[in-house]
């Protein structure tokens, strides 16, 4: 056991990002990370690298208690990562990107090129990566570019390499090469951490495997005694108790139906990112979708909501009427509301306080300000959804996950929507705060509201749902009725076929 | 403890204002002529340009933008101010004349500094152009223009009502400091109580928030970045009336002045923070600063010195500050 975690927690304001996680990485071992969106592996990852140099528990490399207070610690102990975004500079050559930071010198203080492309070239051998130390970053593919990055890693005499989705951007060719490069580096003793979301990957590649989930470790072992169906379960969870369902609503009329959408790729016009994307939401139902990452889920709300305009084509009909949507405003004047998933950079605006970020989109209907009013709406909804906070003067920032989603939610209930759409709305949020959203949003539904919830989690889907799409690599694989709904059937749509 | 933010908050936000008075005091404690009537007028009289331009830049700001073009900008509606009010236009194959009455000339010079920064605005949203770069561009576009307008030398002689605007009084007060506190009150409205001033601050708080709660970003961005333009079209009144002359090389470095007042004031260049009434503060700051240098008869060299040093001051305080936050 080379690399290995004790106890570690880390806190954010308003979230613990980690809680008490304590997990060993084999040295001579693919160990995989898995998790959602949110479950902390990127908060571990900057533990481990770092970045993050305050969290409490304890951190051991070969038995030894560190402490790397800077990422360039932790490299000069050896733990090197390899982002998704690649960290090299793309006008400098293959030999500079590698040396970068530590240059070599030569006696007269002047830069030895020479022996920097030499060393390269060595490197590069290794990993058999067949271009000139001097060719620039920029005119490399990216697969190559990832191989760069394992050059330097390995230049950098890393023991162990952290990989953060690094074939997300790479050709299945390029995947061979690195898989096989991987290979080689675990049989000369390299720890490799490598992190996916793409199983059929893990179970060619990795050794052991840990699975987070909302900051706690839910399972770890060796790939050979699990399976597919085993990693999603620990992944999208069930600890969340299913409430029992009330008798299904009465079912409402159509009030939002939509056909044949689909969305292109934003760089290449040839993928499609949805396709043939057709249902229907009744009056007064939660109709969930349920998908793993990368299903399109969220494009499908943001293609609704008129982000994409150039690139989506769909027929949408409310109540009856013709729409497409080419702006958030004319989406929000027929109606719609998005609660977007990332609360902080797309739905506060963190330095403003609760009753200026509930009037956001309401303020437009009278040109001059109304303090005292705006003050009382935003009153009103504190006390109805329950939000925690000395006063509606609070910013934002100063508010946990569960409150400010639950700002969120009535910035957008105060445009009177007829359909909400929401994108994972309790991620990251603690459970209690989760049961009172829950209940809202039920309640919400009752008075006629329609509802479309976008979730990874099954238990949620489960609990609130009255209907259940499924998606899978950006089409409707699955359609469920609460009724005929379960974990199974659910989780058996959404893997890729 | 809330009583202890409240009050630390409140510290805050006077900060500059405390510095001000501190400022004054030390000012008149070396110099017994800084406290007379007359050069308190006068204070206020030499900061009205500023403060017009940086009401306009603080806006901007706010939305986490820059607007480098105002002091030509400045220049330009100025000298067709002061052209339209001399010469007027001739159409000769109308056998046609236009006079200008100075209300005429103040209007068009209004126009033609909004006019410019529409066009800013416009190439910032419609081509995504950072505003440094099509501020900067504007910037040297209507230097030259004015240097074409003017050919190059002053107009001058424009008769008593525009020098009125420059140098009379209205009920014991100089008209220019009337002007600069007009459009205090009218930008501080704005920005605090219209549904346009929350979306100037939603802008530069999150841009993508403020977007997919249903703003027009774009229409927003245009319209201030007109605004600023317009308030340096007064700007350019000002300046000219104040001198009865459009001087081609008016109003350079003025854009610079104009953003030391807004970050001296408290506004974050990063946008979604600060405000008028702070700017206000930040331009009397540098006003009476440079008084005070002229009064202890220091040479105006280490005015700039000062001044410069002013200004990293207010940003490092301001930066502590967040940090602590």
């Amino acid at each position: 056991m080379l690399l290995e975690a004790r106890n570690i927690s880390k806190s954010f304001p308003g979230v613990k990002a980690l809680s008490a996680v304590s997990l060993g990485f084999h040295s001579g071992k693919v160990n995989a990370i898995l998790g959602e969106n949110g479950a902390g592996k990127s908060t571990l990852l900057k533990i481990l690298t770092g970045e993050y140099p305050s969290y409490e528990g304890s951190i051991y490399l070969d038995n030894q208690p560190v402490r790397f207070a800077t990422v360039r610690e932790a490299q000069n102990a050896g733990i090197v990562i390899i982002h998704q975004e690649l960290n090299l500079i793309p006008q400098l050559t293959v030999a500079e990107n590698l040396f970068l930071g530590r240059e070599l010198n030569t006696v007269l203080g002047i830069m030895d090129t020479v022996k920097m492309n030499r060393q390269t070239q060595e490197v590069l051998e290794k990993i058999k990566l067949d271009i000139p130390p001097q060719t620039r970053v920029r005119s490399l593919k990216v697969g190559e570019q990832q191989l760069v990055e394992i050059a330097k890693a390995l230049l950098a005499d890393a023991s162990v390499i952290l990989m953060d989705e690094p074939t997300s951007a790479l050709s299945d060719t390029e995947i061979e090469n690195l898989h096989r490069i991987i290979r080689e580096l675990k049989d000369e003793g390299k720890t490799i951490v490598y992190i996916s979301h793409k199983m059929d990957e893990l179970f060619r590649i990795a050794d052991h495997y840990t699975v987070l989930r909302d900051g706690i470790m839910v399972g770890a072992g060796k790939m050979v005694d699990t399976t597919e169906h085993e990693l999603i379960r620990l992944m999208v969870g069930r600890e969340v108790k299913i409430l029992p369902k009330e008798a299904a609503l009465k079912q409402g009329k159509v009030v939002f139906q939509v056909a044949d959408l689909s969305l292109q790729h934003p760089y290449d016009r040839n993928r499609m990112v949805l396709r043939d994307i057709s249902f229907a939401l009744h009056k007064g139902e939660i109709l969930g979708v349920f998908g793993l990452m990368g299903a399109g889920r969220t494009e499908l709300l943001e293609t609704l909501f008129g982000l994409h305009p150039a690139r989506s084509s769909y027929r949408l009909h409310i109540e009856g009427k013709d729409c497409y949507f080419k702006s958030p405003q004319a989406a929000i004047r027929h109606g719609l509301a998005f609660a977007t998933e990332d609360r902080k950079s797309e739905g506060l605006i963190l330095g403003m306080d609760i009753a200026e970020n509930i009037g956001l989109p309401t303020v437009m209907q009278s040109s001059v300000l109304h303090p005292a009013k705006e003050k009382k709406i935003a009153r009103s909804y504190v006390e109805r959804l329950m939000i925690k906070t000395p006063s509606v003067s609070q910013l934002c920032r100063n508010l946990s996950g569960g409150n400010q989603q639950k700002v969120v939610l009535a910035k957008w209930l105060s445009t009177q929507p007829r359909i909400l759409m929401m994108d994972e709305p309790t991620r990251g949020i603690d459970i209690k705060a989760k049961q009172e959203l829950y209940e809202l949003m039920k309640n919400l539904a009752s008075t006629g509201m329609s509802i479309l919830l976008v979730s990874s989690e099954i238990p949620e889907i489960l609990t609130l749902s009255d209907r259940i799409l499924v998606m899978s690599e950006g089409r409707i694989t699955g359609y469920f009725t609460a009724d005929e709904a379960d974990e199974d059937k659910l989780l058996k749509a959404a893997l890729p076929a | 403890m809330k009583n202890l933010t409240l009050n630390n908050q409140l510290l805050k936000k006077s900060q500059s204002l405390i510095a001000l008075f501190i400022l004054c005091l030390l000012i008149a404690i070396l110099s017994d002529k800084f406290l007379s009537t007359a050069n308190l007028w006068n204070v206020l009289r030499q900061i009205s340009v500023n403060v017009c331009i940086a009401v306009g830049m603080t806006l901007v700001v706010l939305m986490a933008g820059i607007d480098l073009s105002v002091g030509s900008v400045l220049a330009l509606s100025g000298a067709i101010c002061a052209g339209l009010i001399k010469f007027g236009i001739a159409f000769e194959s109308m056998d046609l004349f236009v006079g200008f009455t100075v209300l005429g000339g103040i209007l068009a010079a209004m126009l033609v500094g909004g006019l410019l920064g529409l066009f800013n605005g416009w190439v910032i949203t419609r081509f995504v152009v950072p505003p440094f770069v099509a501020t900067l561009a504007m910037l040297t576009i209507a230097r030259g223009l004015t240097m074409l307008y003017t050919k190059g030398i002053p107009i001058s002689n424009l008769g008593p009502g525009l020098e009125y605007i420059g140098s009379g009084w209205l009920i014991g007060i100089p008209v220019p400091v009337w002007i600069s506190m007009f459009v205090v009150l009218i930008f501080v409205f704005i920005s605090k109580r219209t549904a346009f001033g929350r979306y100037i601050y939603a802008i530069g708080g999150n841009e993508k928030a403020a977007f997919l709660s249903g703003i027009n970003i774009n229409r927003i961005k245009l319209a201030v970045y007109g605004l600023a333009g317009m308030l340096a079209g007064v700007g350019g009144v000002l300046v000219t009336a104040r001198l009865n002359s459009a001087q081609p090389n008016a109003g350079m470095t003025y854009e610079l002045d104009a953003i030391a007042a807004v970050v001296i004031g408290g506004t974050s260049l990063s946008g979604g923070v600060g405000s008028v009434t702070g700017t206000v503060i930040g331009a009397a700051i540098i006003g009476v600063l440079n008084n005070g240098l002229v009064l202890l008869d220091v040479s105006p060299f280490w005015q700039q010195v000062a001044k410069g040093i002013v200004i990293l001051f207010a940003v490092i305080i301001d930066k502590m500050n967040r940090n602590e936050a």
